[in-house]
């Protein structure tokens, strides 16, 4: 862990003030990820600016019928909260799923959407990564890659390779509830909606958001369509708790008579993002449950997946995952 | 006579331990301490050429920074790092010289004010090295497979048995038969406590030493001999260890880092790894074990081959018993086994709960079930068909076995009768539902030890050895063996163990140290026992003055007449008479070799487990789990059953999660933290149901205990992965078994 000097600011202006003017500067909230990070001399920030004290918190109800989850209510508040668990149940599922009790005590809303890979590469100083040392090469493409992305990599370049996946189960869910983040930095406020907030690898794979130096994330706003009624979280893993998603699947329908009006399908664990295909969404819109094939949704969700040797198994593990998701949140799924 | 011994009870140290009142290496302190931090290599093979130590030392706040060009001179012979579990061969030694032959090997030490500067100036050390290829594959090298050397290791290791019969023509003949491959990965012990020396250097020069290690005076030799110091200027004390699982068998590196660093320095200095580094040196070996067996028609297993080979590094030959069990299990008459080992680039593989025996039993257990499938008998039925008295490779008989015993109470308590015989005839809607089970089976040993008695002048009995409690429950079974042997009230004894300076005791492993330590314990009590009554007939008015020693008996802190216990001298009034000093004695206890050596002597478990198993994605639980043991004599029920369900867990884990992964390009383990590197949680424990049959043996040694530590992990494995079997019919011979084998 490198020296680094630490300050405390008290509201939200001062402490995106802070970060412009510190070069290297990070903000802390829950430090779940970074203090790690830190230790392993991954990151190396040289001024660390805690915002726990900023107030973000609250979870409350926007004009709009939606809710707004400030950006400090941890992971655990939000998922046991009386309104996020009875309109959102999808997203309280989806962070139940992640991590343990301990970190999601800790654990920002905020924080867990800026969480970075677990690729084993990338938290080893001692192997290449070009997310952490761009232009090193890419130790998971020809090695242990068994928790790797198999969509939207970036493979060709050996200096910009990165199969690596986001990590997060809260995110996942927030991109099927098509969550819009609210941010601030030195030019005031904006929104970005969760699609365009995290990114693939591409030519620059150190970057994992679209977020720009010096703003901070204040809330995510949730819609008012929650998918209270149909919804699913599938996370598939090598142990019944505190494992990374190897496959995840969050689903939300809008069933009417028994035709599905809307359909939203996110994936976990497969891309350096929350994984989204609109035309396989499309193909739901209209149905009756009973007519829809849930099957090819899944084959066109996966279309274009790519497996590198350990992970090449999750292209089917995905697809099976999507039509249990389905099934689960049409109840349509056989009894077990 | 026996008011504790059976008895259940609470760990006598579990206060201490959960009050954080227990303290371990790490938490140990000095004046003026300094602080280690290890920097290890990221090349498996090659040379450094340079080391930019002038920088790290700019920083402020280092005092220094060992590297191979720095270090004193130090023992030149193998011999001096030989400790008590070392291997054939020539043992690694940190800081030897430019060559690195392991990814993640310590090359230097930075030594700082504080920890945190210590680790940041590792962070700067940079190390510029020529590679060499490396071979870190077991599998790309099975050819090079060969013997291992033979050593002082090998009189406790034995080799593979003698064939016996004719395997060939028996197999060939066999109108049933089975062959598999087996594969089982590396696995790291991965304690809860890392590893930790805090070295305090005393005024006089001489060094006390707090390690993590499971036996105090195995590293006190190791520095001893090391260092060119000694014996008596070495003190090594390890009270506590936050579990070891055989990591703590041999002094780890940074054991001789902080040596180093204090003799150098002349001050105190404490070395604690991380997490990350706990995957930095030995390991559970790769292995991959080809077995055949072969039946007649009734369903008599008539021939059994079992071949292993396994890495080792290239500096020590490492081996494990893994072929040896069939013949304590199966009465076949034609077997052939051998045993090869490979070296690679790698650190020398380690000792790890169970060794070999969670290798060999489960893939043997394994092809036994898919034998009794492949003649359509029930996997019990088929067992106690081919049940067998005697070890058949020794021809010798048990000194007790009630494996047949765990079959009936296991199955029952399990409800075996209930289950289908059909794989995958159990469902409910995508899950599947599989009901396996198998055999465990571990040696029963005794080694030599010694333990002091002391009764003090206000009448309580202290005893220490110098043994270790790496969780087992030592602490606790010695004191109620100590207080029954004196008939003291458990609240008057103290037991102490973890320092150097104790009455010798050997590293604790194998399942031995209740039987070992045990009997010392006994017998220091017993002699302690004799000289209180001698000296109670020399009191005045004695009551025994003309009493021989068979009439009397301890009890209630009294000597007592066995024929009127109302006469009656206390053990206070006793040591009243020595002149204000308290009685001790020390003995020595060694087994029965004369006696033992006629017999086989192990635990035996049946192990019977449920699974659960989606169909679509080849996620595994195990929702139910019963273990039948025959251990001989329960010491005490709760921490036993504590041992078997440990056991029971990690069987679990080994079967369907754990598993050091390591990146051949870099010949480097990958999943180096307890995120990666999987595990069972909570969340994949079910119910688990531990049964102690009742075994009566008065061959094994004096207390009639064969020891837990090893029998709850040997058959897990494959009870699970026979259970994974009848669930989906299919048989994955390689662990863990993770969703994907199953897809």
């Amino acid at each position: 862990m490198n020296r680094f000097s630490y300050s405390r600011p008290g509201n939200v202006d001062t402490a995106v003030g802070e970060l412009t003017r510190h070069e290297g500067a990070k903000f802390i909230a829950g430090g779940t990820n970074l203090l790690d990070l830190m230790k392993e001399n991954v990151e190396r920030p040289n001024h660390l600016i805690d915002i726990n004290h900023l107030a973000l918190k609250t979870i409350e109800d926007t004009e709009d019928g939606g809710l707004r989850l400030g950006a400090l209510a941890t992971n655990a508040d939000t998922a046991y909260n009386d309104k996020v668990e009875s309109r959102y149940p999808l997203l309280s599922q989806a962070i139940l799923a992640g991590a343990s009790a301990q970190l999601r005590n800790m654990a920002t809303n905020g924080g867990n959407l800026f969480q970075r890979t677990r690729c084993y590469y990338f938290y080893d100083t001692g192997t290449p990564c070009n997310k952490r040392e761009p232009g090193s090469g890419c130790g998971a493409f020809n090695g242990f890659n068994r928790i790797h992305a198999i969509l939207g990599t970036s493979d060709e370049n050996p200096e910009t390779r990165c199969i690596a996946t986001h990590p997060s189960d809260m995110a996942v869910a927030l991109a099927a509830l098509e969550a819009i983040i609210r941010v601030t930095g030195p030019n005031g406020e904006r929104t970005v909606p969760i699609a365009d907030f995290h990114r693939l690898p591409g030519n620059e794979p150190w970057l994992d958001t679209t977020i720009q130096p010096g703003e901070l994330v204040t809330a995510i706003d949730l819609p008012a369509k929650g998918f209270p009624d149909y919804y699913a979280y599938i996370k598939l893993r090598d142990r019944q708790s505190y494992a990374f998603a190897l496959v995840s699947v969050a689903v939300g329908l809008e069933i009417e008579n028994n035709q599905i009006t809307d359909a939203r399908i996110a994936l976990g664990g497969v891309a350096h993002k929350p994984w989204r295909k609109p035309e396989a969404e499309a193909m739901l819109v209209g149905k009756t449950v009973t007519e829809a094939d849930f099957q090819s949704v899944a084959e066109t969700i996966l279309s274009g997946a790519k497996g590198y040797g350990h992970n090449t198994f999750k292209i089917e593990l995905a697809k099976r995952a999507i039509v249990r998701a389905l099934q689960r949140a049409a109840k349509t799924e056989t009894e077990s | 006579m026996t008011k504790y011994i059976g008895k259940s009870m609470s760990r006598v140290d579990g206060v201490a331990k959960v009050t954080g009142k227990a303290k371990y290496a790490a938490e140990y302190s000095a004046p003026d301490l300094a602080y280690g931090y290890v920097v290890c290599s990221t090349i498996a093979k090659g040379k450094i050429t340079r080391i930019n130590t002038d920088e790290v030392l700019q920083i402020p706040g280092v005092i220094q920074l060992f590297t191979h060009e720095n270090r004193p001179r130090l023992a030149c012979f193998d011999l001096n790092y030989k400790d008590q579990d070392a291997p054939p061969g020539s043992p690694f030694r940190p800081l030897r010289d430019e060559k690195v032959v392991y990814n993640g090997q310590p090359i230097a030490l930075v030594v700082a004010e504080t920890f945190e500067i210590a680790r940041y100036a590792a962070s700067l050390v940079k190390v510029e090295y020529e590679q060499e290829d490396h071979d870190t594959a077991l599998e790309h090298n099975l050819h090079r497979g060969r013997g291992p050397k033979s050593g002082v290791a090998s009189l406790l290791k034995s080799p593979p048995p003698k064939p016996r019969g004719d395997f060939e023509k028996a197999f060939q003949a066999a109108p049933f038969k089975t062959t598999g491959q087996h594969i089982h990965s590396v696995e790291h012990h991965n304690p809860i406590e890392m590893f930790a020396s805090t070295v305090v250097y005393e005024k006089n020069g001489k060094l006390t030493i707090y390690d993590k290690t499971q036996g105090a005076p195995n590293s006190q030799m190791y520095v001893a001999q090391v260092f060119n110091l000694p014996f008596k200027d070495v003190r090594v004390i390890s009270p506590y260890v936050g579990g070891a699982f055989g990591s703590g068998l041999r002094p780890q590196y940074q054991l001789f880092l902080a040596v180093l660093a204090a003799l150098e320095l002349k001050r105190s200095v404490r070395v604690s790894l991380t997490r990350q580094q706990m995957f930095t040196f030995g390991h559970r070996p790769a292995t991959v074990q080809n077995l055949s067996l072969g039946a007649t028609a009734d369903g008599t297993l008539d021939a059994i081959r079992h071949d292993a080979i396994a890495e080792t590094s290239r500096f020590e030959d490492y081996f494990e018993i893994v072929v040896n069990w069939s013949g304590m299990l199966y009465p076949a008459e034609n077997t052939k086994s051998t045993y090869d080992l490979v070296p690679l680039d790698v650190f020398t593989p380690l000792d790890m709960r169970a060794p070999g025996g969670v290798t060999g039993v489960p893939a043997l257990e394994m092809e036994i079930d898919e034998l009794a499938h492949k003649i359509g008998m029930d996997p019990i039925e088929f067992r106690l068909k081919n049940y067998t008295e005697k070890d058949m490779d020794q021809d010798l008989p048990f000194s007790s076995k009630e494996l047949r015993e765990c079959f009936r109470q296991g199955a029952e308590r399990f409800g075996w009768s209930g289950r289908k015989p059909e794989p995958r005839s159990m469902r409910r809607g995508h899950t599947l539902i599989g009901w396996g089970m198998a055999t465990g089976i571990w040696e029963a040993s005794q080694g030599p030890a010694r333990a002091e008695a002391v009764l003090t002048v206000n009448g309580k009995l202290r005893v220490t050895s110098a043994t270790a409690d790496i969780g087992t429950g030592t602490y606790t079974i010695m004191t109620q063996i100590a207080a029954d042997t004196l008939g003291m009230p458990i609240e008057d004894v103290i037991f102490r163990l973890g320092d150097s300076d104790m009455p010798l005791a050997p590293i604790e492993g194998g399942s031995w140290t209740a039987a070992t330590v045990g009997t010392a314990v006994k017998v220091a009590c017993e002699d302690l026992g004799k000289k209180l009554f001698k000296m109670a007939q020399k009191m005045k008015n004695s009551p025994f003055a003309d009493v021989k020693q068979d009439d009397i008996t301890f009890a209630d802190a009294h000597i007592r007449l066995k024929s009127d216990p109302s006469v009656a001298v206390s053990l206070l009034d006793i040591v009243g008479t020595n002149g204000g000093r308290a009685v001790s004695e020390t003995s020595t206890s060694l087994p029965s070799m004369l006696e033992q050596r006629k017999y086989a002597r192990a635990a035996h478990s049946a192990v019977f487990v449920e699974v659960e198993v989606d169909e679509d994605f080849g996620t595994v639980r195990v929702t139910r789990a019963v273990t039948a043991v025959a251990g001989g004599r329960i010491l005490n029920p709760k921490t036993a059953r504590s041992q078997i369900v440990g056991g029971m867990v990690w069987g679990i884990s080994k079967a369907l999660e754990e598993e050091s992964v390591m990146d051949h390009q870099f010949g480097r383990f990958m999943n180096h933290n307890l995120s990666e590197y999987h595990v069972a949680v909570h969340a994949d424990i079910r119910e688990l149901d531990v049964i102690f049959v009742e075994e009566n043996d008065t061959i094994v040694n004096p207390l009639g205990v064969k020891g837990l530590g090893e029998i709850g992990i040997v058959g897990m494995p494959a009870a699970v992965a026979n259970a994974i079997f009848h669930a989906t019919g299919k048989r994955v011979r390689s662990l863990p078994i993770t969703l994907d084998k199953l897809l």
